[in-house]
C-alpha cells in the first residue's frame, strides 16, 4: 500500500529510515509528506497519520485487490470511515487490441474483438461484424438462421454475464452462497457455448457475413434443457437475495445515481433503467431481428444497487423468454451470405485433430477444381476489401451500450476500429456513486456497475 | 466481395457530389481509367481523396515482385451530400442551421459539410465551433441528443491538413436519432476543444483519445494519459507509430513481426 504519488519502493532521501520520527520512510515533497509503507503496523502508522495536522488519507485500493472486480485501482481518500473523494485507475490490463486490429483481415478480426469485454464475447462479436457487414452494404443480405442464433446467443451470453455480476456482487458483500449458484448456472451456459462453438470463452464464432459454421447436433435440445433448469433456477435467488434483509441492507441506497447522472455521465445499461428510463437498443434501435422478439425492458426507480440488482435478474427472465423464441424461429437455411467473396469458402467440420476444413472440400479443391482452390487461398490469405467510409453500430450488452466505430479505407485490414465499451463510460459514475458514503460500500457501487477491465481497458 | 459501383448499399437521394481530386504523381489517374472503376472500393470521382495505393501487397519497399506493382488506386472516403439527406437528417440540419443561425453563427461558417453514407449522418464541424454546435444539439427541445457515446480518433495521414479526426456519436433518446459530429486537426496543431462541460461522460474519453492520437483537448479539466503509463513517449495509435512485436520461429521457419510480414493492402 502506498500513497498515489507511487512510492512503494521508495527510500528516504538520505538512506536513514526513521530520522524524522515516522515510520517505515517518510518524505517531504510539495504535496505534504508522504509515507512510504511495506508491511508493518498500523498503530505506528495511525499515530503518525494522527501527528500530522491534516486528517487526509488516501488509501489505494487495487489494482490487485479480491473485491474491485480484477485490476482495477481505486484511490479513495477517506475520512475515518467515510470516502471523501474517489477516483479510478485503469489500464492495468491495456493490451492494444485495437492497434492490433489494424494489421489482420477484416474476418481475423473477431478474434480479438471477442477477447476485449471477456463475458460478453458474443456481443463483441457481433457489434463488430454488424459493423463490418454495414460497411460492406450486405446488412440485408445476413440469412434468418445465422441472426436467429445470433440473436439466441447474445441472449445466453446476457445470462452468463449478469449471472457474475450477481455471483461476484454477492461474493463481495461475503454471501458465497450467491456466487456458488452463480457459477453453477454459468457453467451450463459456458457448456452451451462449448458445444456450439467448441470454446467456452473467446469464441471467434460470429463472422462478417454471417457465422463460423451451423449449430451441430444436440444443441437446440441442450439449449431447450437449459431453458427448463434456469427457469427453475431463477427464483432461487430470488429466495436467497430479493427479501433478504442483510442482503437489502447493503444493497438499498447504495450507489445512488439519478437519471441526470446517468445522462450527464453517459450510464447506460441496468445503471440507467435503476433510474426509471426504459432505454434500451434491442427496442429503440433493434439489430438483427430483434423487434420480432416480445420481450420485456425491465426497470426500477431505485437508482441504487438493489435496482440494479432486480434488474439483471428480471433481464435474465426476459432472455429466456427471448431464446425461447429463438428455437422456435430456427429454420433450416444458410448461416452465411451467399456472396463467395465474403463467405468462408468451407464449412468446417469435426476432424481427429480438432475443428478445421471439411475433407469433402479439401477433396473437391485438390482433387477437382483449380478455381475453387485459388478462390479459397486467395480469401484465406488476402481476406475481402470492404469499401472505404465509416460506420457506428451499437448493440445493448449486459452492461450498456457497446458502439463500435469501424473505418475503412478500402483494404483488406480495418483502418480502425473502436469501441466504445459500456463498463469503460459507466466506470466514471464511480466517483459520483461512491463519495459521500462508507468504504464498505464502495465495494457495493463498484460491483452494481459490474466493470470487466478487460471491457474498460481493451 | 459485394458488388463495387456507387449503386450498391444506401445511397443519399441524389448522389455524393463530384469533387476533383488532386492527380497521382505517376500521371496514372485511376478515376479515368477504364478498368480501375471494377477495383472494389472504387467510388469513381466521388468524395474525398485521402490517398493512393499501390501495388497489392503492403510494404512499399519495392519488394513486390507479383507484377501488380503498377496497379494505383486513389482512396476516397465518402463525399459530400446534397439535399434533400433523406428521412428525418434533412430535419436535424434544418434545426441545427436555425438554432445555430439565431445564435449568430452562420452555419457555413460552423458546418464544413454534411455527409449521408450507409445510412448514417455525419457533419464535419469547425473545430473551433465544436462546443457550441455540442451545446446546440444537446439543448435544443428539436435536436435533444443528449447522450454523447464518447469520441474516438483517427489518424490520416493522406488527408494533408486535417491529419487527425475526432469522431463524436451523438444520440437522442428523446427522438430515437444518431448523428456523428467530425471534426479534424492538422498534425502540427493538434488541437481540438474539450466538450468535457457539455457532455461530462467524454471525460475519460477525451483522455483515451489523447493517449493515443494525441490530440489535445483545450479546457479539458484534467488531460493525462489514461491506458499507457503517464511516462509513455509517443502515441500509440497513430499510423507512424509501429505495432512492434518480435519474429517468431515456427517449424523452423522465421515469421517476422505481424507489421514486417508481407500482407495484402
Amino acid at each position: 500500500m502506498s500513497t498515489p504519488n507511487g512510492t512503494a519502493n521508495g527510500t528516504t532521501p538520505n538512506g536513514t529510515a526513521n530520522d524524522s520520527g515516522a515510520p517505515a520512510g517518510a518524505r517531504e515533497t510539495t504535496e505534504g509528506t508522504v509515507y512510504t509503507v511495506t508491511g508493518g503496523d498500523w498503530a505506528e502508522i495511525a499515530d503518525a497519520a494522527k501527528r500530522a495536522d491534516d486528517e487526509r488519507i488516501v488509501v489505494n485500493m487495487g489494482p490487485q485487490h479480491p473485491s474491485t472486480h480484477g485490476v482495477l485501482r481505486l484511490i479513495l481518500e477517506i475520512d475515518g470511515e467515510t470516502v471523501t473523494e474517489a477516483r479510478c485507475g485503469i489500464g492495468y490490463l491495456h493490451t492494444g487490441i485495437e492497434k492490433n486490429l489494424e494489421f489482420r483481415n477484416w474476418t481475423q478480426g473477431t478474434t480479438f474483438v471477442t477477447r476485449m469485454d471477456y463475458l460478453t464475447p458474443f456481443f463483441n462479436e457481433t457489434a463488430y461484424c454488424l459493423g463490418v457487414e454495414r460497411l460492406l452494404g450486405i446488412e440485408e443480405q445476413v440469412p434468418d438462421r445465422a441472426s436467429v442464433i445470433r440473436v439466441m446467443l447474445m441472449e445466453l451470453n446476457r445470462i452468463s454475464s449478469h449471472l457474475v455480476a450477481i455471483a461476484t456482487g454477492g461474493m463481495e458483500l461475503g454471501a458465497t452462497t450467491i456466487m456458488i449458484y452463480g457459477f453453477r448456472d454459468r457453467e451450463m451456459v459456458l457448456d452451451i457455448f462449448e458445444l456450439i462453438t467448441g470454446l467456452r470463452m473467446n469464441h471467434a464464432y460470429v463472422r462478417p457475413g454471417g457465422l463460423a459454421q451451423d449449430l451441430p447436433p444436440g444443441a437446440v435440445d441442450q439449449v431447450r434443457e437449459f431453458v427448463k433448469k434456469m427457469r427453475r433456477n431463477l427464483p432461487e435467488y430470488d429466495k436467497l437475495a430479493t427479501g433478504n434483509p442483510i442482503f437489502k441492507g447493503r444493497m438499498e441506497g447504495i450507489g445512488h445515481l439519478d437519471l441526470t447522472g446517468c445522462m450527464a455521465l453517459g450510464a447506460t445499461g441496468p445503471i440507467l433503467r435503476s433510474a426509471g428510463l426504459p432505454h434500451d437498443l434491442r427496442k429503440a434501435q433493434p439489430y438483427c431481428g430483434y423487434e420480432n422478439y416480445d420481450f420485456d425492458v425491465p426497470t426500477a426507480d431505485t437508482c441504487d444497487a438493489y435496482g440494479r440488482f432486480l434488474i439483471r435478474l428480471d433481464e435474465m427472465r426476459q432472455s429466456l423468454r427471448i431464446v425461447e423464441q429463438c428455437l422456435d424461429r430456427l429454420q433450416p437455411g444458410p448461416v452465411m451470405v451467399a456472396d463467395k467473396k465474403i463467405a468462408w469458402p468451407a464449412q468446417l467440420a469435426l476432424g481427429p485433430d480438432g475443428l478445421g476444413n471439411s475433407l469433402d472440400h479439401i477433396k473437391k479443391i485438390m482433387g477437382t477444381s483449380m478455381e475453387a482452390l485459388i478462390h479459397h487461398f486467395k480469401l484465406v490469405t488476402e481476406g475481402f476489401r470492404v469499401p472505404p467510409g465509416q460506420a457506428y453500430v451499437a448493440v445493448e450488452s449486459p452492461k450498456g451500450e457497446l458502439g463500435v466505430h469501424v473505418v475503412s479505407d478500402g483494404g483488406t485490414r480495418p483502418y480502425r476500429v473502436h469501441f466504445r465499451d459500456p463498463s469503460f463510460t459507466n466506470l466514471q459514475a464511480m466517483a459520483a456513486m461512491c463519495e459521500g458514503g462508507m468504504v464498505a460500500d464502495v465495494i457495493v457501487a463498484v460491483a452494481s456497475i459490474d466493470p470487466v477491465m478487460g471491457g474498460v481497458d481493451r | 466481395m459485394s458488388d463495387p459501383k456507387p449503386t450498391e448499399g444506401p445511397k443519399p437521394a441524389e448522389g455524393p457530389k463530384p469533387t476533383e481530386g488532386p492527380k497521382p504523381p505517376n500521371g496514372v489517374n485511376p478515376d479515368k481509367d477504364l478498368g480501375a472503376q471494377n477495383l472494389p472500393g472504387q467510388r469513381l470521382d466521388h468524395g474525398e481523396v485521402i490517398g493512393v495505393r499501390r501495388g497489392m501487397f503492403g510494404p512499399n519497399n519495392g519488394g513486390d515482385t507479383t507484377g501488380y506493382g503498377r496497379l494505383v488506386r486513389t482512396v476516397r472516403l465518402p463525399g459530400e451530400a446534397t439535399r434533400p439527406y433523406g428521412g428525418w437528417f434533412d430535419e436535424v440540419a434544418d434545426e441545427l442551421e436555425g438554432a445555430l443561425e439565431e445564435q449568430g453563427l452562420l452555419p457555413e461558417n460552423a458546418i464544413e459539410k454534411t455527409v449521408v453514407d450507409r445510412g448514417e449522418l455525419t457533419f464535419h464541424i469547425a473545430r473551433e465551433h465544436l462546443p457550441r454546435v455540442a451545446r446546440t444539439l444537446r439543448d435544443d427541445p428539436a435536436l435533444r441528443f443528449e447522450l454523447c457515446t464518447g469520441v474516438s480518433g483517427v489518424h490520416l495521414p493522406g488527408d494533408k491538413g486535417r491529419e487527425l479526426h475526432a469522431v463524436y456519436h451523438l444520440r437522442s433518446i428523446t427522438h430515437n436519432r444518431l448523428i456523428r459530429l467530425e471534426v479534424s486537426a492538422p498534425d502540427a496543431d493538434p488541437h481540438v476543444p474539450s466538450i468535457v462541460d457539455v457532455y461530462p461522460t467524454n471525460d475519460w474519453h477525451e483522455r483515451e483519445t489523447y493517449d493515443f492520437f494525441g490530440l489535445i483537448f483545450d479546457g479539458h479539466p484534467a488531460l493525462t494519459r489514461i491506458m499507457m503509463p503517464d511516462d509513455w513517449q509517443g502515441f500509440p495509435q497513430r499510423k507512424d507509430y509501429p505495432l512492434g512485436g518480435i519474429p517468431v520461429e515456427y517449424k523452423g521457419a522465421r515469421i517476422p513481426a505481424p507489421d514486417q510480414r508481407r500482407s495484402y493492402s
